[in-house]
């Protein structure tokens, strides 16, 4: 199992290695000048050249590479062209807002999804499968910033129980800030919860078929029992798969989200470093994100060895 | 039989409602009994609704079977059972073998776990002692190390050794009836001998009833001293094994023994019974077996014969059985 | 998909869930594309235009569905930007599945290292949502149609890479490819005229579901400023400016909120009713 994990491991940094080389090409080869897109159009010829030689620019590519990888392995990421400090300072700023975000809404999803969709397929075409499959297909359609704009329009505006944007900060208290990032992530778990309640049915129902829920049953189990002890944990790889895979996604919600609810999170650092052609900013939120993503899907792949035995040793008896 | 049997099944009839509302006979006229101690041999190949029995017996059919007749464990009927009574009796009263062991076991729960579940469940015993329990039933059955291999997962195991786990997770708890549907046919020939030895050695310790459904005539020859032939969904034969073997009444019946290997001389060509299984969803009128029997009149394909009960605890479903025979 | 209350039990209730969604996604398709053919050569008001005199009004005062803070119809708006949204997803998609069923052949023909490589491409990829790779792109070369298209796209490749591997794969292991190669045709040859005509059924379930999946997509970056510039009718952008205005005209951001939920919708459920019917691989519980 051991060899297992490191092969799987060493596919990680050999994707992180490839993502940072895939953006930072992107960026290199796009067409416009860095420097003259930072500055804008009014710059001179002289503060032009200055920038461009302090970013690097003149230099060959793979010098540019290579310098560029070796900074992110030590955790130099430039400067920020507008805010005048360290990116990574900035990025761990950010991520004091985004990743309570990010794991609101993933826990939120799950708490909504799992429930429902094991439901739905224990009690098949009762009310609950009926309203999970609506849930299902209703929720996948529609943006996540939609519903940030409609639940703002509810909570907010109608019942006054949440603020309609902004984050106070963790200094003035976890509640208060949980509070704030309550909307956001409520608004960001439906979507995924609809596509997670989907895949729940449609696992769980498969298991369901299986001789051993069967055998379960043949023991004494309940039918409840039976489903939550041994269906569910055998339906999970599905469930897992699809959270990693729908990772991208949620940060993509984020980014959005970010800017409605005018969180101070890495999603809207994006959409600023966006607006003022902080392209160092930009590159580093990219790559800080698509790195993320990478990282969740190695352990989402790693989960599997703890919920599904059989993959644990390389060569099962027939 | 002198005392009531333990287990009783009355014109019992199982259809199953398809997604478009029709319904679907799988089984109908099915009646038998077992005493204490007794095994009875269900002999069907696929398609003939043994698996459905099986379930219909432990109540476990699923939700679109719609079913008629009578089951009575104990002289108490178990159709019509509420969910929460029927899992007391399940496991503690009538335990079940199923036919793929690698299916049946739960891949991500250690084999001694399994086997302990029930005990926990029904006797309210610690994880721990029924664990202790387990491994020691784990022994019984045979598996070797019990102890190193007590939290082993099923895919470690072979073929065989997770047929045992079967065994002892459904005899845990001693039940009075056992029920097992087709126990070996996914076993090596060397294994089943092994597999059947175990059955074997727990109906006679513990005086258990033995419910034994199997397409296989030689293990239910070797194991039941009872049989009943079941053919596309209903009854065919019915009687003491040896009676039956050694004087089939029914054609399909003698079908099933003539095509056995062996009992053909050598060179010659090997006896099958022509034609195929009819599907259950477009049964023959008349018999059942009508258009594959050597020995079928008119008659046969007009009305379904009953059954009819004859001599000592015999009964068969034919017109042409018992005209030499006086009832 | 579908689930059946007791209500639709039966044999009528099975042929609404056979077939109801399907019918449902096609109609609201036809709708669409048809709101935004028609958009091209009438809507009530010319989608730019603005009358600040009645600003804000809810709808049926006005237009028959209120006017934004110019003025301008939202009617109107949300026709022309029914064309912007599918016109730009079609493109994507289009341009997406062409490249990517493209390499998916080359991978599955050819197997060994360039299925790896395409492979890793893929989840490397997958890594940045199009979002971001549109914020990347927007930087250098502006927001705009091709922007949000090549965003899009960028994305869509290795998603049908992937569906084109996989099926190809299954493909390839039949017997009569198996004949052709025996008869000497090159694998240019049969994955032209053998697997991809196999393929088509999940290439084009999936085609209907990335339509969806790229309207969203194309809402979200208009939404941020990286789609179609003003004055550009665009369904995201509208969004955008509605919030201002939140709590006086709700309707604002309602509506163009549910024109993309019903049309991503529409293609979904085409998707689903295609997937029973084309794919049986994939034919989930009914």
């Amino acid at each position: 199992m051991i060899i297992l994990m490191v092969r799987r491991f060493v596919g990680l940094l050999l994707t992180l290695l490839a993502v940072s080389t895939l953006i930072f090409l992107v960026m290199a080869l796009l067409p416009g000048d860095p420097a003259a897109i930072m500055l804008g159009t009014s710059a001179s010829a002289d503060t032009l050249a200055a920038l461009r030689q302090q970013l690097g620019l003149d230099q060959p590519l793979l010098l540019r590479y290579l310098q560029w990888l070796g900074g992110v392995l030590q955790g130099d990421l430039g400067q920020s062209h507008t805010y005048g400090v360290p990116v990574a300072g900035l990025i761990i700023e950010r991520l004091a807002v985004t990743l309570p975000l990010a794991a609101m809404a993933i826990l939120l999803s799950v708490l909504i999804a799992l429930p429902l969709g094991v439901t739905a397929a224990a009690k098949r075409n009762g009310l609950v499968d009926l309203a999970a499959t609506l849930f299902a297909q209703a929720g996948i359609a529609v943006p996540a910033f939609w519903m940030g704009l409609l639940l703002i329009l509810l909570f907010s505006m109608q019942l006054g129980w949440t603020p309609a944007g902004g984050f106070p900060g963790w200094r003035a208290g976890s509640f208060a800030a949980v509070h704030a990032l309550l909307l956001p992530a409520l608004a960001l778990a439906l979507p995924q919860a609809s596509v997670l309640t989907r895949v729940t049915r449609t696992a769980v129902l498969d298991v369901l078929d299986e001789d051993f829920v069967r055998a379960a049953r043949a023991k004494g189990l309940s039918r409840r029992a039976a489903l939550w002890r041994h269906a569910v944990p055998n339906a999970m790889v599905p469930v897992v798969t699809m959270l990693g895979l729908q990772f991208t996604f949620l940060v993509a919600g984020a980014v959005l989200i970010e800017n409605v609810f005018n969180l101070p999170g890495l999603g809207r650092l994006a959409y600023q470093a966006l607006s003022q052609r902080d392209i160092v900013v930009m590159q580093d939120v990219v790559l800080f994100f698509a790195a993320l993503v990478i990282v969740v899907n190695f352990l989402v792949d790693l989960s599997y060895l703890w919920l599904d035995p059989r993959l644990r040793s390389e060569k099962a008896f027939s | 039989m002198t005392s009531a049997p333990l287990l009783r099944v009355d014109d019992l009839a199982v259809s199953l409602r398809l997604a478009d509302g029709r319904l679907l006979p799988i089984l109908s006229d099915i009646s038998f009994a077992i005493g204490r101690g007794e095994t009875l041999g269900i002999v069907g190949e696929s398609g003939s609704g043994k698996t459905i029995l099986s379930l219909a017996v432990i109540g476990l059919l699923p939700e679109s079977a719609v079913v008629s007749g009578q089951i009575l464990f104990d002289g108490k009927p178990l159709t019509g059972l509420d969910d929460k009574s029927l899992c007391r009796i399940r496991g503690s009263r009538i335990g079940m073998i199923f036919q793929e062991p690698t299916a049946a076991l739960n891949p991500a729960m250690t084999i001694a776990d399994q086997v302990a579940e029930g005990i926990v469940l029904h006797r309210g015993n610690s994880w721990r002692e029924a664990r202790r329990q387990a491994i020691e039933l784990l022994d019984r059955v045979r598996i070797d190390q019990a102890v190193r291999r007590a939290d082993d997962y099923p895919h470690e195991l072979s073929g065989g050794q997770r047929q045992r786990v079967g065994i002892a997770i459904a005899l845990a708890l001693e039940p009075e009836l056992l029920i097992a549907d087709e126990p070996t046919t996914a076993l090596d020939a060397t294994v089943q001998r092994e597999v059947l030895g175990i059955l074997t050695e727990f109906v006679r310790e513990k005086d258990m009833a033995l419910m034994l459904v199997s397409h296989n005539l030689g293990v239910v020859a070797h194991m039941a001293s009872r049989m009943l032939v079941l053919y596309a969904g209903t009854r065919m034969e019915e009687g003491e094994t040896a009676d039956v073997l050694g004087d089939p009444r029914n054609p399909y019946t003698r079908g099933l023994l003539a095509a056995l290997p062996g009992r053909t001389g050598r060179g010659r060509r090997m006896a099958s019974i022509r034609g195929t299984v009819p599907s259950l969803a477009h049964l023959p009128p008349g018999c059942r077996f009508a258009g594959r029997c050597p020995d079928e009149i008119p008659l046969c394909s007009q009305d379904e014969p009953g059954w009819r009960a004859f001599g000592a605890a015999r009964g068969v479903r034919c017109l042409r059985a018992l005209t030499t025979e006086s009832v | 998909m579908s689930g059946a209350g007791p209500a639709t039990r039966g044999a009528a209730g099975f042929r609404l869930r056979r077939h109801g969604p399907l019918a449902t996604g096609l109609t609201l398709i036809l709708l669409l594309a048809g709101v935004a053919l028609v958009s091209l050569v009438w809507t009530p008001f010319p989608p730019s235009k603005m009358q600040i005199m009645h600003k804000l009004k809810p709808p049926f005062e006005v237009g028959l569905l209120g006017t934004d803070q110019y003025g301008r119809d939202v009617l109107s708006m949300l026709m022309a930007g029914a064309w912007n949204s599918l016109s730009i997803a079609l493109f994507a998609v289009a341009l997406g599945a062409g490249i990517g069923v493209v390499i998916g052949l080359a991978a599955a023909a050819w197997r060994g290292v360039l299925e790896t490589v395409t492979m890793r491409g893929c989840d490397v990829i997958f890594a940045v949502p199009p979002i971001l790779s549109a914020m990347m792109l927007g930087a250098f070369i502006g927001p705009g149609r091709w922007t949000a298209i090549f965003a899009i796209a960028t994305f869509m490749v290795p998603v049908f890479t992937r569906i084109t591997v996989g099926a190809a794969r299954q493909v390839w292991t039949r017997d009569f490819i198996l004949a052709a190669r025996a008869a000497g045709k090159g694998a240019l040859l049969i994955s032209w005229q053998h697997v991809l005509p196999n393929i088509v059924g999940p290439i084009i379930v999936q085609v209907t579901i990335q339509l969806g999946l790229a309207i969203l997509t194309e809402a979200g970056l208009s939404f941020l400023g990286l789609g179609l510039p003003p004055p550009a009718p665009s369904w995201g952008r509208m969004l955008a400016e509605s919030q201002t205005f939140l709590r006086v005209a709700p309707w604002l951001a309602i509506l163009p909120g549910l024109a993309v939920a019903l049309s991503v919708l529409g293609f979904n459920l085409i998707g689903d009713g295609l997937r029973d019917r084309l794919d049986p691989r994939q034919r989930g519980h009914a």
